[in-house]
Parts: C-alpha cells; sequence; structure tokens
C-alpha cells in the first residue's frame, strides 16, 4: 500500500542525505520526494511517498525516527488527509489543437502560466491521480516535458505536525 | 575563561569527558591536532600501526570498560583505513567517537590531496556524525557527540574537522557544557508497566519458557539483574554470541550458547519453548536459522529492547517492551515479587527434565586424537583452565572464534571480546590491546587463528612500543577454517583458496622480530606446560602457535533453511 510519510527535521547539511541514505540501504523505495524549510527555519519538512506491507512501513518509520536528525514524523495516509502535487506541464499547442489543450486544462482547473505560437506551459494542482489523467487525456503526443513536485500533504482538522 | 584553538579545544573537551586514551595515526589534516596533544598530558594517544586497529582497540576498550573508545586519524586513507572498525562497532552497538581530519574548508569538493567524504562514506555505519564548521562549535559538538555514541543503543558517532577548523592562530573562549539537551534525540528509558504486566503473566503461565539474552543485557549493565531475575524464575536461560557472560556459563541453569553453532540443547530448548524472553538480542539470522517462519513455533515472544526498531525487525514480538534492560528487569522482579500468580512448578520440572534429556548428549564432546594431534577444542579448555576463566578473552574470526565462545565458558559481562555482527577478521588482536590499555594488570588473551591474525599482525609494534603483555593464541590449521569447512560441507570438498600453499610465516621469528616471545605447541603432550610457560611471562607479549587438527569443524552446526531443532551435530549424525 502507498503511504505518505511527513518528516520534521533539522534544517541541517547532511540530514536529507540521511534520510535518503537510510532508504537506499535498508532496501526501501522512495516513489517521491519533496522537501522545503518551514515557517522556522531551523526545521524542514520532507515528505515522501512509498509503498510496503504494514510491517515494512511500520520499520520505515522506527528507523526514521531513530535518525537523529528527525524530530517528529507522522504517515498522513493513517488518517484523514490532504494531498497536493504541483505539475508544470510543457505541451504542443498549435492550430485546432489550442482551443483543445484550453478546454481540457479548464476542465482540470489548471492554468496556462507561458505559451508561444505552439506550445503551452500549464500549471496543473492535485492528487497524483488528477495529474496522471491529465497526461492521459491529453496524450503523449502532444506532451514535450513534465515537471512534477512530489507529493505533499498535511493532515485534515486539528492534528499538526510541529514542535 | 580559557583561550584555546580548536585543536587544544578539541584534547581539552575529550578530557573534559573523561577520555583516558586516543587511539590514533598522524597526517597532514591532524597535525595541529597532534600538536595539542604534544602539548599536554592529560590525555594518553596510542599510535597504532593502522587505523583499522585503531578503531578496534577503542573498541576492545570499550566493549571491556562500557566506556566509550575514542579514535584519531586523519583525512582520506585514514578515514576510510577507520571505516571497518567503524562498521564492526556499528554493528555491535559499541559506544565510540571517531574524529577524522578533513582538508581545509577551501578545498572541500576540490578533490583535494587526501580529501574523502567521511561524513558521507560513513553515514550507512554510524549513529551520527558532525562536521565541524567553526571552531567554536567543538566543545558542544565533542559533548553531543559522546552523548549519542554512549545513550540508548550505543554506537559510533564521526566528528570530521577541516584542517582550518583546528589552526592554532584562531583561538576562542573555551566552556565545556556540563549537559546537553537535543530537540531530536530522545532516548527510551524505562519500559511501559503495562506491557510489562503482560509479560509476566505469560512467565506465569508458560509450561515450558525460555530466557534468550544478548549483548543488549551486556552494554545495558543488566547482567546482575538478568541473573537474579533467572534464578528468581528457575527458567533455562541461553545467551547469544555477543551476550556471552551476561548470564554466568558455569550455573547449571546455562543451556550454552544458541544458534548456528549453538549447543543441542540451547537450540532444542528454543523451538519448543511455548514462551521466550527474548532480552537486548536482535533475532539475528545466524540465531534464527535464515527461515523465521519456523523459528520457535509455539512460542509467545516476549521481546524486551531499547531500540524499537529492533523489535518486530525479523520476527514478530507478541509482547514488545521498549526500555532499558536494567529498568525493565527492575520492574519485572518487583511485578514478580507482588503477583498473585506464581511460576508452574510442575510444569517447569517436565520442562527441565526434558532439557536434562537433550544435555546428556552432550553436544560439545571432545574426541582426543590418539597421536598426541591437539584439537582446538583443547586449547581453548587448556587456556580456560589456566587463565581460571577469568581472563578477557577476545577472538577474531573464524572457527577459533567458535570454538572460544563454545567453551571458555564466560561467567562474567564484558569478558568475551568478538566482532559478532561485522564478523571482522583482525579485530581480535587490537581489541585485546585496548583491554590491555584499559586493565594492565588483567590477563587479555587473544584467541585467533593464523588467518585472522595476518589481517592485523603490524600492532606486534605497538605492543612493543606501549609494552602490552598480551597473549595471542593461535590455533594454527593451516588454512581458512570456516571457510573450508563450508566448502568440505556444500562444495564437495573443493577448497577454493582457503589454503595458503606453504606460505605462512614462521610465526615464532615474526613475534621474535618484533622484540616478543614465540612458542610453538605441536603436541597434546606439550599443551598444559607450555601454555603455563606462556601465561608466566606476565610482563611479555607471547605469540603461541599451537598446530591444531586442520580437519577439525565446528559443531553443532544449524542445517540451512531449517528450523533451530535442525542441527548438525557431527561428520557423521544429525538430529
Amino acid at each position: 500500500m502507498r503511504h505518505i510519510i511527513s518528516v520534521l527535521m533539522e534544517n541541517e547539511p547532511g540530514a536529507l542525505s540521511r534520510v535518503v541514505g537510510l532508504f537506499s540501504q535498508r532496501n526501501y523505495n522512495i516513489d517521491t520526494l519533496t522537501v522545503a524549510p518551514t515557517e522556522d527555519q531551523s526545521l524542514s519538512r520532507l515528505t515522501l511517498t512509498t509503498t510496503g506491507d504494514e510491517r515494512r512501513i511500520e520499520q520505515i518509520t522506527k528507523h526514521l525516527n531513530k535518525l537523529v536528525d528527525v524530530v517528529k514524523l507522522v504517515d498522513l495516509t493513517e488518517g484523514a488527509h490532504i494531498e497536493r502535487e504541483l505539475m508544470l506541464i510543457k505541451v504542443k499547442a498549435s492550430g485546432a489543437q489550442r482551443a483543445e489543450v484550453k478546454r481540457t486544462t479548464d476542465i482540470f482547473r489548471g492554468q496556462i502560466v507561458d505559451l508561444t505560437n505552439s506550445v503551452f506551459s500549464i500549471q496543473l494542482t492535485g492528487t497524483t491521480d488528477k495529474l496522471d489523467a491529465f497526461i492521459a487525456t491529453l496524450g503523449e503526443s502532444v506532451v514535450l516535458e513534465v515537471a512534477r513536485t512530489g507529493v505533499s500533504g498535511i493532515s485534515r482538522g486539528e492534528k499538526v505536525l510541529a514542535l | 575563561m580559557d583561550q584555546l584553538s580548536g585543536g587544544e579545544a578539541l584534547i581539552r573537551a575529550l578530557h573534559d569527558e573523561g577520555v583516558e586514551f586516543l587511539f590514533g595515526y598522524p597526517g597532514g589534516a591532524v597535525l595541529h591536532i597532534y600538536d595539542a596533544i604534544f602539548n599536554q598530558d592529560k590525555v594518553e594517544h596510542i599510535l597504532v600501526r593502522h587505523e583499522q586497529a585503531a578503531t578496534h582497540a577503542a573498541d576492545g576498550y570499550a566493549r571491556g570498560t562500557g566506556k566509550p573508545g575514542v579514535v584519531l586519524v586523519t583525512s582520506g586513507p585514514g578515514a576510510t583505513n577507520a571505516i571497518t572498525g567503524i562498521a564492526t562497532a556499528y554493528m555491535d552497538s559499541i559506544p565510540m567517537v571517531v574524529i577524522s581530519g578533513q582538508v581545509e574548508s577551501r578545498l572541500i569538493g576540490s578533490d583535494g590531496f587526501q580529501e574523502t567524504d567521511m561524513v558521507g562514506v560513513s553515514r550507512p555505519i554510524v549513529k551520527h556524525s558532525f562536521m565541524v564548521q567553526n571552531p567554536a562549535e567543538i566543545p558542544n559538538i565533542v559533548k553531543k557527540a559522546f552523548h549519542i555514541a554512549t545513550t540508548g543503543r550505543p554506537g559510533p558517532v564521526v566528528i570530521d574537522i577541516p584542517k582550518d577548523v583546528t589552526d592554532p592562530k584562531t583561538k576562542f573562549d573555551y566552556k565545556y557544557p556540563t549537559e546537553i539537551k537535543m530537540r531530536s534525540y530522545a532516548v527510551p528509558s524505562k519500559g511501559h508497566s503495562g506491557q510489562i504486566k503482560k509479560a509476566v503473566d505469560v512467565l506465569m503461565a508458560a509450561k515450558r519458557p525460555m530466557i534468550y539474552a544478548g549483548g543488549g543485557v551486556i552494554q545495558g549493565e543488566g547482567s546482575e539483574l538478568l541473573t537474579k531475575l533467572a534464578r528468581e524464575l528457575g527458567f533455562p536461560i541461553t545467551n547469544t554470541l555477543m551476550g556471552l557472560g551476561a548470564y554466568p556459563a558455569s550455573d547449571k541453569q546455562f543451556v550454552g550458547m544458541l544458534g548456528m553453532h549453538g549447543t543441542y540443547e540451547a537450540n532444542m530448548s528454543m523451538h519448543y519453548c511455548d514462551a521466550l524472553l527474548a532480552i537486548g538480542v536482535r533475532f539475528d539470522d545466524r540465531v534464527t536459522n535464515s527461515d523465521v517462519t519456523k523459528f520457535c513455533p509455539d512460542a509467545t515472544i516476549l521481546h524486551v529492547d531499547i531500540d524499537p526498531a529492533s523489535i518486530s525487525k525479523t520476527v514478530s514480538a507478541d509482547v514488545p517492551i521498549v526500555g532499558s534492560v536494567t529498568s525493565v528487569l527492575e520492574e519485572m522482579l518487583s511485578q514478580i515479587a507482588s503477583s498473585k500468580e506464581k511460576v508452574d512448578q510442575k510444569s517447569l520440572k517436565v520442562w527441565w527434565d526434558q532439557i536434562e534429556q537433550w544435555r546428556e548428549k552432550d553436544s560439545l564432546a571432545v574426541t582426543p586424537c590418539e597421536d598426541g594431534t591437539i584439537k582446538p577444542q583443547e586449547v581453548v579448555q587448556a587456556v580456560h583452565k589456566i587463565t581460571k576463566g577469568d581472563a578477557y578473552v577476545s577472538s577474531d574470526v573464524g572457527q577459533h572464534q567458535m570454538f572460544a565462545a563454545q567453551y571458555y565458558g564466560f561467567d562474567k559481562p564484558r569478558r568475551w571480546i568478538n566482532s559478532g555482527g561485522l564478523g571482522t577478521m583482525g579485530f581480535g588482536f587490537p581489541a585485546a590491546m585496548g583491554i590491555q590499555l584499559a586493565f594492565p594488570d588483567a590477563v587479555s588473551v587473544c584467541i585467533t587463528g593464523e588467518g585472522s591474525f595476518q589481517m592485523n599482525l603490524q600492532e606486534l609494534a605497538t605492543c612493543m612500543q606501549y609494552k602490552l603483555p598480551v597473549k595471542i593464541i593461535c590455533l594454527n590449521n593451516r588454512a581458512l577454517g570456516m571457510v573450508k569447512q563450508w566448502q568440505d560441507m556444500q562444495y564437495g570438498g573443493r577448497h577454493s583458496h582457503s589454503t595458503y600453499e606453504e606460505s605462512l610465516p614462521d610465526f615464532i621469528k615474526l613475534a621474535e622480530s618484533y622484540g616478543h616471545v614465540g612458542i610453538r605447541i605441536e603436541n597434546k603432550s606439550d599443551l598444559d606446560s607450555k601454555l603455563a610457560e606462556a601465561f608466566a611471562l606476565k610482563d611479555r607479549l607471547v605469540f603461541v602457535d599451537v598446530l591444531v587438527d586442520p580437519e577439525e569443524h565446528v559443531y553443532p552446526m544449524a542445517i540451512k533453511g531449517g528450523a533451530m531443532k535442525d542441527m548438525i551435530l557431527s561428520k557423521s549424525e544429525r538430529t
């Protein structure tokens, strides 16, 4: 099963490599990874998605917690949560294609953030499935380049991941 | 407040941390630090002959004393040579602080002379690491490093220091912190009372109970409490390779070491028990015999460990208890004392009768050779006799290690010093040096083989320089015995590169060339007398080269892929 794990860690050199290293060292997968400092500049929030059975995920969270740089973590998929991924996608758009791509973008609530005579650059936010669906709808033949941030997430309600 | 340079601050901080010995080897990137060492007499530096030996010596010191071992190496090759020793300490959870020099900050990343990304290279084998950016950080980083290395599940910590950070011209106000707080590092302490209650209930209801104790009991200074608990309950107890000495081997409740080369009775008791109290162990594959689905099929498993990640890693625990062994054992004892339930003595008697039957098999019986050829096991038994079972015994890795573990009979914790997790050949001799430095009046024996010994024999020079009278007992079978044994058993006797074709050195002359004493023993009839001669030379390092039966195998031996009850008992007998 896919899990989204959010980690608060010291914003220090080497911290990220310890987290990433743990995954390769113990033969765990990372599907996506996103990291940036939080409102407290001494802390970074890292969110990753991984897959595994319950036992494996338990080991992953335990080993992450053991890292000295890791302050706190949460497996967002254990409860109600919101997840988002941002994608910038460059697609072919000329002639009749332009209206078609524009329409599809609107339906997916994306925005065209840059354009030339033959190309649209579109920004789209949503769940991983939604971004996948957008790419599939446009069709491989029009897609020129894809840049995705990986999943970020936050739990619903009053629960917070903070110090 | 003193004004110190980074180099001076480092050595002062080590002294303030109570460090006695610093095992190291100088080089360009650490010269400022070495100058600071020259100008003081608080911390004694031990000059080894190879950085790997520095880490093993510090490791031996740590295992023997319970205090952290400290190492100083230069950048590049100095640092990479230390890696095997760091990995050895990491696998066995040994507290160690390794200080490595680094090229100047401005050169980092430029592929400078003797530059290695030590923090990166060591990352998977350290508990934590630091790169010092500024001399003023040194006191705090040293304090943190020792705190992390010695608390919780102990382990090695690396401090990488660029050369400019130790520059004698840059001084700062030195103050060593008295305590340190880290928001991201908390040490689990007391076990959960409710979980301990559950465990006690299981133990009281057990008909075939078993205690399985490991290195964590020794590391956590829990041997005394464990012994008390085991005696209180009257349960059979086994120790892992790392846990030998946690419970006295000479006690009748002790059923011997378990695992791949464990005793018949220990492995049988494990397999058939219905309640397993596992303390400070990690269900290593050399214990469980690789297929964990066949492990202790009838048992309710109670697992006590200070590291939450150790619990249910390979074998699922029915009652997990995270906490220090001493706190958990104390509470367990007090709960047992006040519990209404009592041990089921009738069932326990039946269980012990069964175990005694298994014990009668005498799986460690040694059949002497008629022609005077010495069996390796007999050497260990003779060393036990002559040292009255009270020596510090280090070992390398292979057959001799297993013979030492099986036949020495450790009654006290911290007396058996071996690389259990990583299985590092070349560990034993430098570790014995660290032990001898820590306990100058004790007998420090290294039981080794001619293969392992050659991996760090350069330390004969270190022992001469510091007058370390280590006794090296080499079980010389003219082959890489354990490799050869596996080749005998699984590869049709094809000894691919496990023998040396007449290339062995004359170890007697070798020892003598370093100024030590060498004694060779070839016949059983000389064994006791020549060993006595060796141990009588209290102030000298003696290399005892004992020619042993090259055909001997280590038994019992687990049958691969089987359960713990599945063992090969001799060249002709299986369970």
